[in-house]
């Protein structure tokens, strides 16, 4: 069995576990193997829905013990669902959630771990997997040689599939809430907004922004197209008040939108590494040599106080 | 209060990456070599927490001989003490997780800081491996950090917004940016640290999980085209072919 840590936002379960299930039931279709979704919280209404994307077995951990996620409590449920089925595989989406858990899952079963894969195959009855490294100047192909294999697939990467499958429901004990480490609570970012690396659309500002208040600018275009606001190192660095959370980049997040629109960033090499896997990029620079337009689908060379506001007309045109 | 700093050494976050003529690794010609700057972070944290409430810190790296830069590097900062762990690099994080969990097991640290990635294989894996190998509490990708009695309260950024965690000591603790502003190393703790030995341990015998059996540069993207006109032209143009051509609105 190939097993699916899955996660739920308000009822429903989150594109990035949507993907990683669609892959399972890829790789198990080729393999001869069963697909089964895992969900933990302290209600997991709304599991059900995995059935429609690909699960033979809905297994649901529900209790007051899981309501506050905790890394090593998790990990020790989904390590004993892996033993308890039997499952050689087990995926996670590489979310916050997904990366904290999945490395100690792995440690726990002795099994071989990749993080935020991008490709995955069976070979040889295991687990083969592409995925970047050097953050995204390279990448690797990992062959797995432990008999359990865990890994997280990279959001944004892999296409969401249909393929309805009886989705048995079975319960698994919740357990007692004996854990060394939970999470509180939650300090909410403002207005809900997606994370950037499951962004369709990011439109980033750099250097070029001249000053952190320019930044609405870009949140204002973001708005109009239905994307979030993400940031070079240098306009977090400049002192702005700009957040590292919004920093793209080999020392930020590495995104792969659907695209991505670089607004006065000069395309430094720290920059492009977490980024160049957009499926289109465009660049609007006043620069025409710099080097962010080598990798842009469309550039606009010109004073980005001038097209940005001409982006957002015509943007809000289209939409409207 | 025994602190464990695990630092690992990887190319300048500014070099261009080249594969190695087997295929499978980095090439190291013409590579400079740092301290992960995550790791930075780590070890910040941990010499502040020392001039704080007083603490021994123990700088660690599981690599060869050239690991030795960033572990002498440790100790003109402030680490009082620096062991290099001998062991190959393999790309496998379990691998390093175990040999670290050998070296720490029964030493007695209270607290054990990780950067949150290390620049290269970037799976941010090693330091909630070893939680789960001495069963410990972890929080990663932390921006704050506050100890109490034989616990801890940790900000981290989650996908929802700054999740905080509370837990038992000991910890892993992995840092992110933002956990506090490393310093630099000043001339006299450069000087010292050339007198001050680095311990050398082998490191325990791991079986490999995981194999790389290549790598290869990204494919190179294609240079687009520059949209001409004036600019309420290209901004009409260019929303145009994002719908029709590339099909991404």
């Amino acid at each position: 069995m190939i097993l699916v840590f899955c996660e739920l936002q308000d009822g429903k379960i989150r594109k990035p576990s949507l993907e990683a299930l669609s892959e399972a039931r890829r790789l198990a279709d080729g393999s001869g193997k069963q697909v089964g979704a895992i969900f933990a919280g302290g209600s997991v209404a709304g599991a059900e829905e995995a059935a429609a994307y690909g699960a033979d077995v809905i297994l649901k951990a529900e209790g007051p013990s899981l309501a506050a996620y905790s890394s090593d409590g998790y990990a020790r449920l989904l390590a004993d669902a892996v033993k308890a089925k039997g499952a050689s595989v087990l995926l996670a989406a590489a979310t916050s959630a997904g990366k904290d858990v999945a490395p100690r899952v792995a440690a726990r079963l002795g099994a071989g771990y990749a993080a935020d894969v991008t490709g995955l195959a069976m070979k040889d009855g295991k687990l083969q997997v592409q995925r970047p490294v050097y953050a995204g100047k390279a990448f690797a192909t990992v062959d797995f040689e432990s008999a359990i294999q865990v890994a997280t697939t990279r959001p944004n990467v892999f296409p969401v599939a249909q393929c309805p499958k009886a989705g048995a429901s079975e319960g698994l004990a919740a357990g007692a809430a004996d854990f060394k480490a939970v999470v509180k609570e939650i300090l909410a970012k403002a207005g809900g907004k997606v994370d950037l690396t499951e962004a369709d659309i990011i439109v980033s500002g750099g250097r070029g922004m001249k000053e952190g208040a320019n930044f609405k600018i870009l949140e204002e275009l973001a708005e109009a197209l239905g994307g979030v606001v993400g940031a070079s190192r240098a306009a977090v660095d400049a002192g702005w008040g700009i957040p590292h959370s919004m920093q793209v980049g080999q020392t930020g997040k590495v995104v792969s939108p659907t695209l991505y629109i670089a607004c006065g960033i000069s395309g430094a090499i720290q920059h492009v590494a977490g980024m160049s896997s957009s499926k289109v990029i465009v660049a609007i620079n006043k620069d025409p040599e710099a080097p962010i337009f080598k990798l842009a689908n469309y550039g606009i060379v010109g004073d980005l106080f001038e097209v940005l506001p001409e982006l957002i007309k015509a943007a809000k045109a289209l939409k409207g | 209060m025994k602190i464990l700093v695990a630092l690992k050494q990887v190319p300048d976050t500014e070099t261009k990456i080249k594969v190695a003529a087997e295929g499978k690794s980095l090439d190291p010609a013409d590579v400079k070599w740092i301290t992960s700057p995550y790791d930075e972070y780590a070890l910040e944290e941990a010499l502040r927490l020392k001039e704080a409430k007083g603490a021994e810190v123990v700088a660690v790296s599981v690599g060869g001989e050239k690991a030795k830069d960033i572990l002498r590097n440790a100790l003109a900062l402030g680490a009082d003490q620096a062991v290099l762990v001998k062991a190959t690099e393999t790309g496998d994080p379990l691998a390093v997780a175990r040999i670290l969990a050998t070296f720490a097991e029964g030493k007695g640290f209270d607290l054990l800081l990780f950067g949150n990635k290390g620049f290269g294989a970037d799976n941010g894996a090693v330091g909630s491996m070893v939680a789960e190998l001495l069963g410990l509490a972890q929080a990663n990708l932390v921006t704050k950090l506050e100890l109490g009695e034989g616990t801890f309260r940790a900000e981290r950024e989650g996908d929802g917004g700054t999740e905080v965690i509370e837990g038992s000591l000991p910890a892993v603790i992995t840092a992110q940016r933002g956990l506090n502003e490393p310093r630099y190393a000043s001339l006299k703790g450069i000087m010292a640290a050339k007198k001050k030995p680095i311990e050398e341990v082998d490191g325990a015998i791991v079986t490999a999980t995981v194999r790389v059996s290549s790598m290869v540069l990204p494919p190179a993207r294609l240079e687009g085209r520059k949209l001409d006109g004036e600019v309420p032209a290209q901004a009409a143009a260019l929303l145009g072919l994002l719908k029709n051509e590339a099909k991404v609105l």
